[in-house]
């Protein structure tokens, strides 16, 4: 459904995007997982036909979005960084104009946005701009699903909004998926990775993996641990200082940190009651994406 | 132990809406203090009163042992911001933000360059002193900034999502320094919507509509709400409320 | 067809929600033409007039009686040397000095034909033409008291107006409204309107939809179209009913130029915002680089003529300087088609060049 092939994209003396290839098949939820200055936004404008990349191809339902831009524009959905709504208009004067900039009719596809527009249909009649963050959201996606795309392009649709609110964006993107809708979608937040299909992790303009989250879990090649004590703060220096230990970082009430062999355990723990840490809980743990993203080279 | 932040019933109404509604809180000196709360929930409010922005309805507040009502001016030397939003000017460079920040503070130029040398050392920029700030890594920009705002030595710093969309190395590091920050006595005062980061505080409070309906240790929070981490806790309580209404 | 009317719809909502811009829009050229008008001096009073005449001429001297005997005029000085004449403005305070023609009473009863010159100050255009109208009713007047009725005579009075012999400036703030607010609305609001469109990011959204680039112009002008239109006749009826100041040429012409001018404006709006990438510099360009040149170098506050030749070429270049100049022909001295092709071939050539650049220089996609 969307194949993007060895693109290649620079402004100025900045490279945006560096030989990024992917495909999505049809219905499939594919995440582009990255930091801010990635290159997430550059690759949704190549791929949503708005930006013309310095090198590669890119089709979408086996068009080209340079050849045939205009066939493209009429089977995509888009959601760019900022919800890009117009703040004087009404909520339902929103979803009308994109509706009719579709030649689509909101009676005929009420069905698809249903679920997500029932929320914010109680306030029908408020201005945009004075809708809450998570509200103006999910009226973003109503707009962009309302000429019934074949594939949904969301550019970090949950930068910014609190994670209840997160989590209710990507059941909705479930729903979606199940209707049939290809759907690829950009994210800061690695902890959303396990709710696509698949996923991109990128960095500096370039595609660390490319896999399903699980594939790249399994794939992750170093040994990880997590170590626990009462007091956080001070045991991550110490912990780097251990020669078993290549890297560490903080990771909620825990340290994830990359050991040279398993069997060097015991070694850690005792160098670390050395130091009078007497309540050191280690053991060996599965990475999750966030793990991965960091310490894939 | 030496409070740095004190309020009693603080309230902000903006018309018939009540955007902070009645809280009472207190900071412990050296403390992480993590506020949390869904989008909407008043965070914002409550710090601009607390920065000295903004006026409360009612209520009292202290920080840094300055009244947030009388004592606007006296506030902001004592204290340090940085949010995502804005943190530097872009069109400067790294020496000339520095500069800058730390001549509104009142700092002479001797101690400001000392000093500055010291900061770009330990992050390993020096080299970037006199580049435009848009061109150095957002990584970077954003640890350049936390020590900007720490730069003049205040007694809190404030910090607005300062970690949204920086990648997990990054914002890791960035945290390490919130913690030397932290324990050279500086307090800090932190918003974010990642859970993880909720843990690496001393306590968190987390507002909904208004209230805070938490506020303890992330520990003694994970055991109350029965949940294995901050991300749960989180969901509970703000979930819990919106069944209720 | 349905997609462009639900896109002007939603233009129409835009303007409608921001009551504070469009009472503005509504209301400035009413103040603007209010404010020149009234704040030009119609009314003359108290003026000093010279004049030079035979001594004992009789029918000089009635002609003068008349004139002294009117409340708006005082008899200051006679003079009897016309070396005087070009002094007597600088020295004296006076405004007007009326000459009769030697042998003034013999001619006018030899049926030869007498003549009075009335000589003017012009540095107030507006004073100087008043007072030439009011001289020149009185002088007719008695032409037809004491002259026998459908006497052959004709006194000729003949008009002289000295440092500003075109009148410039006396009804020229209406041609200068005009173009002032039909370049702002025109030019400024299209311009700022699409940018806004790149500033919130729904722009990308547009540009990403089937919807054709030149709907999205389309229904961007129709509006301010509509809205220009609504002031171009609010300015004429307010000039014509309020100020009396009449239309003098073919109404039809002065709507079609300004409609011309009007699509001008409009496409400098269009390329303006395909230029810039926000609101701030749309605002700057199109208010300092368009307002500023309308209103120093379009004739409206001073006379293109006696400016250096660098700004004369310049000048030129302002589309508004044309309109203005169309505009005065056909409004106020009643000029036909003909004596205005110039202004209205420059002026389209002008507006074909920015469709055209304007349609190069919009972008299918982003930069």
């Amino acid at each position: 459904m969307v194949k993007v092939n060895n693109i290649s994209k620079s402004f100025k003396d900045v490279q945006a995007l560096d030989d990024v290839t992917f495909s999505a098949e049809k219905g499939e939820l594919y995440g582009i997982i990255g930091p801010d200055g990635a290159g997430k936004t550059t690759l949704f404008r190549i791929m949503t036909t708005l930006t013309i990349p310095d090198k590669g191809t890119v089709f979408i339902n086996n068009k080209s979005i340079i050849k045939n831009y205009m066939e493209i524009r009429k089977t995509i959905g888009y959601m760019p960084g900022k919800f890009a709504l117009y703040q004087d208009l009404t909520v339902e004067e929103n979803l009308n104009f994109f509706a009719s900039v579709f030649n689509a009719d909101v009676n005929d596809n009420y069905d698809l946005i249903k679920g997500i527009y029932s929320h914010i249909a109680p306030f029908k009649k408020r201005k945009a701009g004075n809708l809450s963050g998570g509200m103006k959201q999910k009226l973003a996606l109503s707009c962009a699903l309302i000429h019934k795309p074949e594939v949904l392009f969301l550019d970090e649709p949950t930068t910014g909004v609190d994670p209840v609110s997160r989590k209710e964006f990507w059941d909705m993107l479930a729903g979606l998926k199940e209707m049939g809708i290809t759907i690829i979608v950009s994210t800061p937040y690695m902890d959303e990775a396990s709710r696509c299909d698949r996923i991109a992790l990128i960095k500096n303009g370039k595609f660390l993996q490319v896999d399903t989250p699980n594939n790249i879990i399994e794939k992750f090649n170093s040994n990880l641990i997590a170590v626990k004590t009462y007091n956080m703060r001070r045991i991550l220096d110490d912990l780097r200082k251990c020669t078993n230990i290549k890297s560490a970082f903080a990771f909620g009430s825990e340290i994830h940190a990359l050991i040279d062999d398993y069997s060097n355990i015991e070694n850690v723990s005792l160098f670390l009651n050395n130091l009078k840490y007497n309540d050191i809980e280690i053991h060996k743990i599965k990475p999750n994406i966030e793990d991965c993203f960091i310490w894939s080279r | 132990m030496e409070q740095v932040i004190y309020t009693n019933n603080l309230t902000k109404r903006f018309g018939s809406f009540t955007a902070v509604d009645n809280i009472t809180f207190h900071v412990n000196k050296g403390e992480i203090f993590g506020f949390l709360g869904a989008n909407g929930a008043g965070k914002t409010t409550a710090m601009r009163m607390l920065c000295g922005l903004s006026i409360p309805t009612s209520g009292q507040g202290y920080v840094a042992g300055c009244d947030i009502v009388k004592e606007q001016e006296k506030i902001k030397k004592n204290i340090g911001y940085m949010s995502q939003k804005f943190s530097l000017y872009e069109d400067l460079t790294v020496w000339e933000n520095i500069k800058l920040f730390a001549g509104i503070y009142g700092m002479n130029i001797k101690d400001i360059k000392k000093k500055a040398d010291v900061i770009l050392d330990r992050l390993d920029i020096t080299k970037e002193k006199n580049t435009l700030v848009k061109n150095i890594p957002t990584g970077w920009k954003q640890k350049l900034a936390f020590s900007v705002a720490i730069f003049h030595n205040p007694k809190i710093v404030f910090l607005d999502e300062p970690t949204g969309g920086v990648d997990p190395e990054a914002r890791r590091q960035f945290w390490e320094m919130i913690y030397s920050a932290a324990n050279d006595g500086i307090t800090i005062f932190v918003t974010t919507h990642y859970m993880d980061e909720a843990e690496y505080c001393d306590r968190i409070s987390i507002m909904v509509h208004g209230k805070i309906a938490a506020l303890a240790s992330p520990k003694e929070l994970k055991e109350k709400f029965n949940a294995s981490n901050m991300d749960e806790v989180f969901r509970k309580l703000v979930e819990g409320t919106f069944n209720m209404e | 067809m349905k997609q462009l009317m639900s896109f002007i719809k939603k233009e129409v909502l835009h303007i409608i929600r921001d009551k504070r811009t469009i009472l503005i829009l509504l209301i400035m050229p009413i103040i603007q033409i209010m404010l020149f008008g009234f704040a030009m001096t119609l009314e003359v009073k108290n003026i000093n007039i010279a004049v030079f005449y035979e001594y004992g001429d009789e029918m000089a001297e009635k002609i003068i009686a008349r004139i002294s005997a009117s409340e708006y005029f005082n008899i200051v000085k006679s003079i009897h040397d016309t070396n005087e004449i070009n002094n007597i403005f600088k020295n004296d305070n006076v405004d007007t000095v009326i000459v009769f023609s030697h042998n003034f009473s013999k001619d006018l009863f030899n049926m030869a034909s007498p003549a009075i010159q009335i000589i003017n100050d012009a540095s107030d255009p507006n004073q100087a033409s008043t007072i030439t109208s009011y001289i020149s009713a009185i002088i007719s007047s008695f032409q037809n008291e004491v002259l026998l009725q459908n006497s052959p005579i004709i006194i000729n009075t003949e008009l002289k107006m000295l440092y500003n012999p075109e009148l410039n400036g006396a009804y020229n703030f209406v041609p200068g409204v005009l173009a002032l607010v039909l370049t702002l609305i025109c030019a400024m609001m299209t311009s700022i309107s699409i940018v806004r469109e790149k500033e919130f990011g729904t722009m990308e959204l547009l540009l990403v939809s089937p919807m054709k680039p030149a709907y999205i112009i389309i229904s961007k002008i129709i509006p301010y179209f509509i809205i220009s239109t609504i002031n171009l006749i609010t300015i004429l009826v307010l000039a014509v009913s309020l100020l009396d100041i009449p239309i003098k040429g073919s109404l039809m012409l002065l709507m079609a130029v300004s409609f011309l001018f009007i699509f001008l404006s409009l496409s400098v709006g269009i390329l303006i915002s395909s230029l810039v990438s926000s609101q701030a510099a749309a605002m700057l360009i199109s208010g300092m680089g368009m307002m500023m040149p309308v209103m120093l170098l379009s004739g409206m506050l001073f006379p293109i003529d006696s400016m250096p030749f660098f700004l004369q070429v310049i000048a030129d270049i302002v589309p508004a300087s044309w309109y203005f100049t169309a505009v005065k022909k056909i409004m106020l001295e009643g000029q036909g088609l003909f004596n205005v092709l110039k202004e209205i071939a420059v002026l389209t050539i002008m507006l074909l060049l920015l469709i055209a650049a304007s349609i190069k220089k919009f972008k299918v996609r982003l930069g």
